[in-house]
């Protein structure tokens, strides 16, 4: 029996005992995944295998069992290979069989030699996906010594002293120095502009970028001069991109799942040494002209910089929050389940103190913020997504850092978000959606390119007048396209494809957003605190760590629980509306009878519960009613006002 | 040529098929060189010519057993040198015979198939011997026992039963799209070896699917073993055609182009059984190479002595020979480039059509390799239909690297393109996008045809999500399925328009643009603009500059890419003036005149128009008619067949029924919702098939029922002195008709269809050509723009206003202000200043006033 240490280190034995004892009968492949699954069942044996999220790729062993978590980017075209092979002797005429499957390179001894015509080899299929880290990660998940401390404690809920962000991550703390400095930001995000067109949001600190990427650099060859892009869709973001080498099922992964991969990491230096032969042979063998130059540096960049893993086993992530488990379906996480379940009300209390605090005092709209976190597409009905719940927070002061604050607290909320500048030179001059390229033959990924419940914030009150140009136009008609299908059709310069996608989008603006929208809320500060900065980076560390980790779980908990509307209380709604139209036929219309039923929806999930109550539907009402008494007060405030 | 460089040592393995004899290298089986031994006594002159080529360098000393059974050629009692035509010495280059009369098979040159590769190291087995299960039928009792070494074909009998085939195959089921001037009765591909005789272009296509019904195991062997039995077929086809025409002069000796392979049709379902198979895929071209002269020969002569020598291309190497037989000088043989023989080659990639992508997935693609003629044949942004050799090579080995990447790059030889959007551009019809439906499909559609309630159930499964307004997802239905295509080109009047166009209009939040939603995501072809955001050229066409090939290309619009499909345009009243103008063509000629940057042209956009529209004041305004609601000229009006209005209806069992159908959407799990989806997937396939399949024609009681009802709609209007119905009318209630009839799927349009189309045509004009102010439909509304009475009142109005100005007595000019002011003080009416300026329009046509600034001249 191998030890823990051999499945780990060294899976390749594993896989070899396999393949030799089952040569006869071709179900050794199904064997080698059990093998596995069942070594990873063992207690916590996930977090002793490494992962590439964490730990920088040269310090991974080569061949050695790793995971990652990420996000299927691009997938490329299936490959052939050799699945069993037989390598011969030529002295000895010794015959050997290896199985191909997991590897990059069919290996053979020194004295030996690969026998192409071996009526013996088979030849089978895998697919290649290109992976990057789920865009836009939170700090709370990135941080590794904080996700093994979690998960060895059975994901339980404790106050996390031994929360301190690890250096080589995109933190806390450097986001806030980066927050500190807005002036400093700018200028270094006018100056990406500049050079390199597309950075967004100017969070690159360029040092560390260079020795992050310098680890890779002195391995590349001196031929391949220009620095690979490596087709992250969000400036900015950093992180091992992975070629994902997956033997099964491959079809039921889609672009822009979250996977969670455990596999063999292959960095072996001869894939590309393999590729500078091609690459120099080219110009004398007809054969090598198949791809162009740019499509072999895209489809096989050096191992150093984009590892291959040869996946065993993967699995899709509901959610990419360590403070859960991973599948709600089983049976400890049930009690997980059951055991917050019974601390929720007041967890829902202190989320909307904090909430409220936080928009300066505005419960109101605290309470739509909670409704818009916990919000996801839950289904589509033909082209109508179901459940999105699209805000627009009106009224926020123009040109202060406020925005900035409610995207910090945001992000400390929510396992990924991201902030949108909506600036005119943004707006213009990045690439919103994906776009293919041809030439390269794989997708060149934008900013829309974001995996499930992935937060927005759009911050409109950035924009200022000016002119868009037409790629201005594309990107702000995606942008609209995205809120309101919840689909971004991507560019394959023949045609367009739909690819749906699940964002909550949150629209910070002054006044009515130009973008559309579920919900309008406008913002009624009941408290001006005379330092915004202050006040906000006080609210924060006031928080403890472990009531914010409650938060954070209750936000991702309640997006996946099921939700039904009884008979009984269909008939009241249906009752409900019928009246509302008898007294007011003009401004009740269906669309508010839509509103109103996910107003209901969120906030009885809210609230923990699965089906809707009549206390519920009132209060949503209740609610609506709220939310547009306001808006109208606003309308006549500025129908006086011009 | 690609192939010769890998195959035919490396094929062995990568069949996948597990019983596979060793390697052809060294196994040689002893009754073949039997074979071969009278065989080149029976060759002649030709037969001391090197052979196909790897064979040849691989192993000098034998190119035997190349060469089919000779019994045969003597039972069949042609000329003994035929055997040069034998499929396997096939692509010889320097069989090429150079000047010399060049008839019959002997003289006409043989032309290489770089898509079939070099003939792979094929040499019959005598089955006694290999004991693999044979199931030839022939007669024949010598050599029908010996077959291709690694199949199961005999060349023998293969030949036959192709010539066989070419000579009594008639096409059941011909269709007329690609036989235009075929004699259906007589055999088909005898005919095409006539017109190969006219024309002089040697190749031969041949459908597969043809085959397949002729002789199933001939299509199977076709099909797994293309490359040794493609060059059988053009043996066999060669012969016929030389017996025929023995004094036909063709460029190179005809080759067999298979098309149309059932097997695989998606790129996706590729897999590694399919390597060394003939395929047929579909797909996009998006990229094309350049040319690529690949050197099948290189001539080599000696700097010293003038010795020349040929060395033919080994695994894409010319080994250079570094003696000189001659004179034995090493190092003196010099490359001439003029008199080394090259072929045309091109690299294409192609990537997966869009519809048969799975959603969320990238399109797959698949590098091609075109030779000869075939270079050049497509564009990248073609749409084709490929078939070929499905090739798997290993990457190359390196021999100071003794590892080797485990992976295969794989291509196509192509052997036949096949576009599919060719006819697109010049007319003719959608023969060509025939959806491939299975029998089972077809079944069920047929069986969901008969049901009685068809039309509802279509219709109901039509956006579940949008609630009620029966009436329009009907209309909307029968656009989807649209009328019967009629051709009147040669009585000079053109097409007639089978499409049918549809606004909808009404209050903001009506669903309108759900519905357009749906409707673009459920045809193929549809499109989707706004009406703010297209202009002309986004709906027409526009030159650009081309990124792959630098030049000016012309970039087609929405209206034009949407032919055969339908174009959504929403925010149909936001659209400006030059934009809108566009549409007259399209929406009655369904063509598009192009005429700039040196472009003129005019391209088909037979589409069907689905407009959204909101009323001017944002909300509908009961008062006032559907023109002055939308202030959309009247012209574009009555292109459109039916235009519904989308009010809110204020009625509590609708509202009660609405708030049921919506909180039911909001508790629904997922299950529910994918049946739904099914629903869909099934009404996209309905909706295809009657497209392409049904063709109803008018029965005489329909035309009948629609002249009837032609004619009372004139009646209603004529009593009251106006026109309420016009010849477009009728041709839109014909449309409808058919269109009806197909839903049925019912070739005749009956009473029936023309009952519906008539009712619904009655509900869109209720709704949309009411008068506000009288209560009476009125089409003219939509035809002119301004009810009956409207007119009527403003001739009035000018009348009045005449007398007035006639009483005022012999003054020239008048003031404005004081004119209206006394008009409206006479009147009992209210007259507002734009009825005031509008009869003083009318007075000025009549030469009876002219108005400058704010005074009134009479004349």
């Amino acid at each position: 029996m191998p030890c823990v240490a051999d499945w780990l280190n060294n899976p390749f034995s594993i896989v070899q005992g396999i393949f030799a004892q089952n040569v006869q009968n071709s179900d050794w492949e199904k064997k080698v995944t059990e093998y596995f699954k069942e070594k990873l069942k063992e207690n916590n044996a996930t977090n002793w295998v490494p992962s590439l999220n964490d730990v920088p790729v040269h310090y991974l062993k080569p061949n050695s069992l790793v995971k990652f978590r990420c996000m299927v980017q691009d997938m490329f075209d299936p490959e052939f290979y050799m699945g069993v092979y037989e390598t011969v002797d030529p002295n000895t005429k010794a015959r050997v069989l290896h199985f191909g499957k997991y590897r990059d390179v069919a290996e053979c001894g020194p004295q030996q030699e690969i026998d192409l015509n071996s009526s013996q080899t088979v030849t089978s299929e895998r697919q290649t996906f290109y992976c990057v880290p789920v865009p836009a990660e939170s700090v709370l998940v990135l941080n590794p010594r904080f996700y093994a401390y979690i998960s060895v404690s059975q994901a339980r809920v404790s106050p996390s002293t031994s929360y301190t962000p690890s250096r080589h991550k995109r933190s806390y703390e450097e986001d806030e120095d980066m927050d500190l400095h807005p002036s400093k930001q700018k200028e270094q995000h006018m100056g990406n502009c500049h050079c390199s067109g597309g950075d967004i949001h100017g969070c690159v600190e360029p040092k560390r970028l260079e020795t992050e990427a310098s680890a890779g650099h002195h391995l590349i060859s001196p031929n391949c001069s220009p620095p690979l892009d490596l087709n992250f869709p969000l400036p900015g973001e950093k992180g091992p991109a992975c070629l994902v080498k997956v033997y099964e099922s491959w079809d039921s992964f889609k672009v822009n799942d979250v996977l969670e991969v455990y596999g063999i990491l292959s960095v072996d230096p001869v894939l590309s040494i393999v590729n500078n032969e091609e690459r120099e042979g080219s110009a004398l063998d007809p054969m090598e002209c198949m791809d162009t130059a740019e499509e072999q540096r895209v489809h096989s960049p050096p191992a150093s910089l984009v590892p291959r893993i040869h996946v065993i086993l993967a699995q899709k992530l509901q959610h990419i929050n360590p403070l859960l488990p991973a599948c709600l379906n089983e049976e400890e996480s049930k009690t997980f389940v059951s055991n917050f379940m019974s601390e929720l009300s007041s967890v829902r209390a202190e989320l909307l103190g904090f909430l409220t605090h936080a928009l300066l005092g505005d419960s109101l709209a605290a309470e739509y913020l909670i409704l818009h976190l916990i919000s996801t597409v839950y289904a589509r009905r033909d082209v109508l997504p179901l459940g999105k719940f699209a805000v627009n927070l009106s009224g926020c002061p123009r040109n202060s850092i406020f925005t900035e604050h409610i995207y910090r607290i945001i992000q400390q909320l929510v396992p990924a978000s991201y902030r949108l500048q909506m600036t005119i030179e943004n707006m213009n001059h990045s690439r919103f959606i994906p776009h293919k390229d041809y030439t390269a033959n794989r997708l060149v990924s934008g900013v829309l390119q974001l995996a499930s419940n992935t937060s927005l914030v759009v911050d409109e009150t950035q924009l200022e007048q000016g002119q868009l140009d037409t790629t201005g136009v594309h990107n702000v008609t995606a942008l609209g396209n995205l809120i309101t299908w919840q689909k971004v059709d991507y560019d394959f310069n023949y045609h367009q494809m739909e690819f749906p996608c699940n964002i909550n989008v949150l629209i910070t603006s002054e006044g009515r957003s130009l973008l559309p929208s579920d919900c309008q809320v406008h913002l009624q500060p009941q408290i001006i605190p005379p330092n915004m900065e202050e006040y906000m980076t006080s609210l924060l560390t006031a928080v403890l760590p472990s009531v914010l980790n409650k938060f954070r779980i209750y936000l991702s908990l309640l997006r996946l629980l099921d939700y039904s509307i009884s008979e009984e209380v269909t008939k009241a709604v249906e009752e409900d509306f019928v009246e509302m139209r008898k007294n007011d036929p003009e401004s009740i219309t269906a669309d508010d009878l839509h509103k109103t039923l996910l107003v209901a929806r969120f906030l009885s999930l809210s609230a923990g519960q699965t089906t809707l109550s009549r206390e519920r539907w009132l209060r949503a009402k209740q609610l609506e009613a709220l939310r547009k008494a306001r808006l109208q007060q606003q309308k006549c405030v500025n129908g006086n006002e011009l | 040529m690609s192939s010769p460089a890998s195959t035919p040592s490396r094929r062995g393995g990568k069949r996948g098929r597990g019983s596979n004899p060793p390697t052809p290298q060294d196994a040689r089986s002893p009754p073949s060189q039997k074979r071969r031994a009278d065989d080149s006594t029976s060759t002649g002159d030709l037969q001391p010519m090197p052979t196909s080529p790897p064979a040849d360098v691989q192993s000098p000393g034998a190119p035997d057993a190349l060469f089919s059974s000779p019994p045969q050629f003597r039972h069949s009692a042609i000329p003994l040198d035929f055997d040069i035509s034998s499929p396997l010495t096939y692509g010889t280059p320097s069989s090429r015979v150079e000047g010399t009369p060049r008839s019959g098979v002997r003289g006409t040159p043989v032309r290489q198939r770089p898509d079939l590769g070099s003939v792979r190291k094929a040499r019959q087995v005598d089955l006694h011997s290999d004991g693999v299960a044979e199931d030839i039928t022939t007669e024949q009792s010598l050599g029908q026992k010996l077959v291709i070494w690694g199949t199961d074909v005999n060349v023998a009998s293969c030949k036959e039963k192709f010539q066989r085939f070419l000579q009594r195959f008639i096409d059941p089921v011909a269709k007329e799209d690609e036989d235009i001037g075929l004699d259906l009765n007589e055999p088909r591909y005898m005919q095409r070896l006539e017109e190969i005789n006219m024309v002089g272009e040697p190749f031969l296509n041949v459908n597969c699917d043809h085959l397949r019904s002729f002789d199933e195991n001939l299509y199977r062997q076709l099909i797994c073993y293309p490359q040794e039995v493609i060059p059988t077929f053009d043996m066999a086809a060669n012969e016929i055609f030389f017996d025929r025409y023995p004094d036909s002069i063709l460029e190179h000796q005809i080759q067999v182009r298979p098309y149309n392979a059932l097997k695989t049709r998606n790129m996706r379902n590729l897999n590694p059984e399919d390597i060394d198979q003939l395929i047929t895929i579909s797909g996009m071209v998006i990229r094309s190479s350049q040319l690529i002269p690949e050197m099948q020969e290189a001539f080599f002569k000696c700097q010293v002595c003038a010795f020349t020598a040929r060395v033919e291309i080994d695994r894409g190497r010319i080994a250079e020979p570094s003696v000189c037989k001659n004179c034995n000088t090493m190092h003196s043989m010099a490359l001439i480039h003029n008199r080394s023989m090259f072929s045309d080659k091109q690299m294409i990639k192609l990537q997966e059509s869009p519809e048969d992508m799975p959603a969320g997935q990238t399109p797959h693609t698949v590098a091609l390799f075109a030779h000869n003629d075939l270079v050049d044949k497509v564009q990248p942004g073609d749409r084709v239909n490929v078939t070929g050799i499905y090739r798997a090579v290993p990457i190359r080995m390196n021999p100071r690297v003794s590892n080797v990447r485990s992976v295969y790059k794989t291509h196509i030889d192509v052997i036949h393109y096949r576009k599919t959007d060719s006819k697109r551009l010049h007319g003719v019809d959608e023969e060509m996008e025939r959806k491939m439906f299975t029998e089972e499909r077809v079944q069920l559609l047929r069986e969901l045809s008969k049901k009685p309630d068809i039309y509802e159930r279509l219709c109901s499964a039509l956006a579940p999500s949008i609630y009620e307004h029966e009436d329009i997802k009907k209309g909307i239905l029968l656009q989807l399925f649209g009328g019967s295509r009629k051709d009147f080109t040669h009585t000079g009047r053109g097409n007639f328009r089978a499409e049918i166009n549809i606004l909808l209009c009404g209050d903001p939040g009506t669903s309108k643009s759900q519905l357009l939603q749906y409707v673009y995501n459920l045809v193929p072809r549809g499109q989707y603009t706004s009406g703010g955001g297209s202009s002309a050229v986004g709906l027409t066409a526009y030159v650009m500059k081309d990124p792959e090939t630098r030049q000016l290309v012309l970039q087609t619009g929405a209206l034009v890419l949407s032919d055969n499909g339908i174009c959504c345009i929403d925010e149909f009243d936001k659209m400006n003036e030059s934009t809108r103008s566009v549409l007259h063509e399209v929406m009655e000629q369904q063509t598009l005149s192009i005429a700039k940057a040196g472009i003129i042209c005019q391209l088909n956009a037979r589409t069907s128009i689905l407009a959204a529209a909101n009323p001017i004041e944002s909300q509908w305004n009961p008062k006032k008619t559907t023109i002055e609601n939308i202030q959309l000229p009247h012209t574009l009006l009555s292109r459109f067949d039916l235009i519904f209005l989308m009010l809110d209806p204020r009625d509590e069992a609708y509202d009660r029924r609405l708030a049921r159908h919506l909180v039911s959407l909001y508790y629904h799990s997922e299950e529910k919702m994918e049946e739904e989806y099914m629903d869909m997937a099934v009404l996209r396939d309905y909706i295809a098939y009657a497209r392409s399949y049904i063709n109803p024609r008018l029965s005489e009681e329909a035309s009948q029922a629609l002249i009837e009802a032609y004619v009372d709609m004139r009646k209603i209007g004529s009593g009251r002195g106006m026109v309420s119905a016009y010849p477009r009318q009728l041709e839109s209630l014909i449309r409808l008709a058919e269109a009806h009839a197909k839903v049925r799927f019912s070739e005749k349009v009956e009473n029936v269809d023309v009952e519906e189309a008539k009712r619904l045509h009655r509900e869109a004009l209720k709704q949309s050509a009411t008068d506000p102010r009288t209560g009476i439909v009125d089409i003219s509304i939509l035809t002119t723009g301004m009810s009956a009475t409207a007119r009527k009142r403003k001739e009035e109005l000018a009348q009045a206003l005449r007398r007035l100005i006639q009483s005022k007595g012999k003054t020239p000019a008048l003031k404005y202000q004081q004119l209206f002011d006394d008009l409206r003080a006479q009147s009992e009416t209210a007259i507002t200043k734009e009825m005031f300026e509008e009869a003083l329009r009318a007075l000025a046509d009549d030469d009876f006033l002219t108005v400058t600034g704010k005074t009134v001249r009479l004349l």
